[in-house]
């Protein structure tokens, strides 16, 4: 088992969404986060002051998905929520010891 | 003879008249007596007009206090001091309140001496349904006392804009009480009350013309702002942290209500439900509309985005600029002193505050102060017995006003009057803020302002969307 954090651009998050509908992807959690990497911020002006804002609102997509799917799952992500322009966000996997679905206990990937 | 009398008088006699009628027929009325009652209906219904507009233009210029402005600072500030921002406006309509019924209206208006009035209406003493001629002969001056009251409540508040998200509450509390006896009760009464070394209508030495508070209510708040920014000092982490506008959504409103309320304000300034009343509410609406305008294609022009913090604070400058202007000028002139106001209060608002690096916080200076100056001196350029012909010589010609009506003099008389309210401005806020702080300290610790005047203060918070 896999888990992939996307981070994306805010009004990419229904495109995103449908995409992993698409393909069967039922289970998601999906928070909205801030922060920044390449993309600069942008600038605001209050009454003539200057502020930068750096840390730009984003939307984080959470799901744990089967081995067997990973690769599916990764080129839905990357072609849903990619512009091409700096700030589309980036997409982390990670390893997933195990999981529980605490209804009825079931344990693994027959818990996703 | 006041309305309810009079009804009550038509009572009494109407059923006896009847009856008469019924038995005995008398001798019809004669001209004379017909004519006096037509002149007793008169005056009523012309007492009943003003009297209408006068409470309802009360009550407008208190919404300017609240929601008004507390609205307007309470969206400016960051979140954790909405609370007490709002506060400052809302509690100071009561305080005020209670300083206006127990002696500020006799010192403002009673007849004293040129600097300040005397004691004779303490309590309220005599100030009834009867009129007072000397101020507005047609309403109660129970009404015209009431309507001085909101101006008296608003002109504190304004200054809590360059004092706010660091003062302490019973600092804020205790030099807004000193404030008034220090600063607004004389200058009321200089520019306004009977006898006032300003008061151009009773013959005041320097005769200054302020139709609704350039002087009196915008440049001694926003002086007083300044000085009040000066001695506070800085905010923690101005200018260099990012100190947003927690919701100028909220702003907006705020700004809305104020234009609003400014009808009262200007228009109720003529005591009456007369011509004059029309004229400055139009040359108020005209003003407010092209400062918006100039301090918003100010900024475009300047940070090539038009914002809309700048089109309201434009709105708010120029309703301040054409302020004592707005009972004695055409809507043309208006209409220039609003874009004058909107590029002067735009340019004190941002480079001159950036320049000196003082922290007025939400511009309190920027746009009472410096839009207050600025449309009192204009007063003196654009003012004309074409609109205003309270003036008359002796042989009852309405005389020249402004350098429009080729009395350039009167420039001169503004700026004693602008140069009067700066020094009793500074010199009453001084003190006022130095007593404040022997008693009680005047700024938060630097804990309770990190955590915010709304916890620290008052030990509540604006927003709570889970509960």
């Amino acid at each position: 088992m896999k888990k992939v954090e996307a981070i994306v651009q805010p009004f990419k998050t229904e495109e995103v969404k449908e995409a992993l509908k698409a393909i069967g992807i039922d289970g998601m959690t999906v928070t909205e986060v801030r922060g920044h990497g390449r993309q600069k911020g942008h600038k605001e002006v209050y009454r003539g002051q200057e502020y930068t804002v750096d840390l730009l609102p984003k939307v984080k997509f959470e799901l744990i998905v089967p081995d067997s799917r990973l690769e599916e799952v990764l080129s839905t992500l990357t072609a849903a929520a990619r512009t091409g322009k700096i700030g589309d966000g980036k997409i982390f996997v990670s390893d997933i010891g195990d999981a529980i679905r605490i209804r009825n206990g079931d344990r693994g990937e027959s818990a996703l | 003879m006041n309305v309810r009398a009079l009804a009550l008088s038509l009572a009494a006699i109407l059923p006896a008249a009847a009856f008469a009628q019924a038995t005995a027929p008398t001798a019809a009325p004669t001209l004379e007596q017909r004519l006096t009652a037509v002149e007793a209906a008169a005056k009523s219904a012309q007492s009943a007009g003003d009297n209408a507009w006068m409470l309802v233009s009360a009550a407008l210029v208190l919404m300017m206090t609240g929601p008004g402005l507390a609205l307007f600072y309470g969206g400016l500030v960051r979140r954790k001091n909405v609370l007490s921002t709002i506060m400052h406006s809302f509690v100071l309509m009561a305080v005020v309140t209670m300083l206006w019924a127990v002696v500020g209206y006799s010192l403002a208006f009673g007849e004293g001496m040129s600097f300040i009035g005397d004691l004779r209406y303490l309590f309220l003493n005599g100030v009834g349904s009867a009129p007072n001629a000397d101020y507005a002969a047609t309403i109660p001056q129970g009404t015209f006392m009431v309507y001085q009251l909101m101006f008296a409540i608003i002109t504190p508040a304004l200054i809590s804009g360059a004092y706010a998200e660091r003062m302490k509450f019973s600092g804020m509390l205790i030099f807004t009480i000193i404030w008034m006896f220090l600063v607004y009760f004389p200058m009321a009464h200089m520019v306004w009350g009977k006898g006032g070394l300003l008061n151009a209508f009773t013959g005041g030495k320097f005769p200054c013309f302020d139709f609704a508070g350039g002087t009196v209510v915008h440049i001694t708040s926003g002086v007083s702002a300044l000085v009040c920014a000066l001695y506070l000092k800085k905010r923690i982490g101005y200018p260099h942290e990012p100190i947003r506008p927690h919701s100028i959504v909220i702003s907006v409103i705020g700004a809305c209500l104020l234009w609003v309320g400014w009808f009262g304000f200007n228009a109720g300034s003529a005591l009456a439900a007369s011509s004059l009343a029309t004229s400055a509410f139009i040359a108020t609406h005209f003003a407010a509309a092209s400062a918006a305008l100039a301090w918003m294609f100010a900024e475009w022009a300047q940070h090539g985005k038009p914002s809309i913090l700048g089109a309201i604070s434009g709105a708010v400058a120029g309703l301040v600029a054409i302020t004592p202007a707005s009972g004695f000028v055409q809507p043309m002139p208006a209409i220039l002193i609003g874009i004058a106001a909107g590029l002067v209060c735009y340019f004190m608002a941002t480079a001159v505050k950036r320049l000196f690096g003082y922290d007025d916080s939400l511009d309190a200076f920027g746009v009472h102060g410096a839009g207050g100056t600025l449309g009192a001196l204009l007063t003196g350029v654009f003012a004309t017995n074409a609109i205003n012909d309270g003036l008359k010589d002796a042989a009852g010609k309405a005389l020249p006003l402004g350098l429009v009506d080729g009395h350039g003099i009167q420039i001169l008389y503004q700026l004693i009057g602008v140069a009067i309210s700066w020094a009793v401005a500074i010199v009453g806020t001084l003190i006022a803020l130095k007593i404040a702080d022997v008693l009680t300290g005047v700024r938060v610790s630097p804990e309770a302002e990190r955590e915010g005047l709304d916890l620290s203060q008052h030990g509540e918070e604006g927003y709570l969307f889970e509960t």
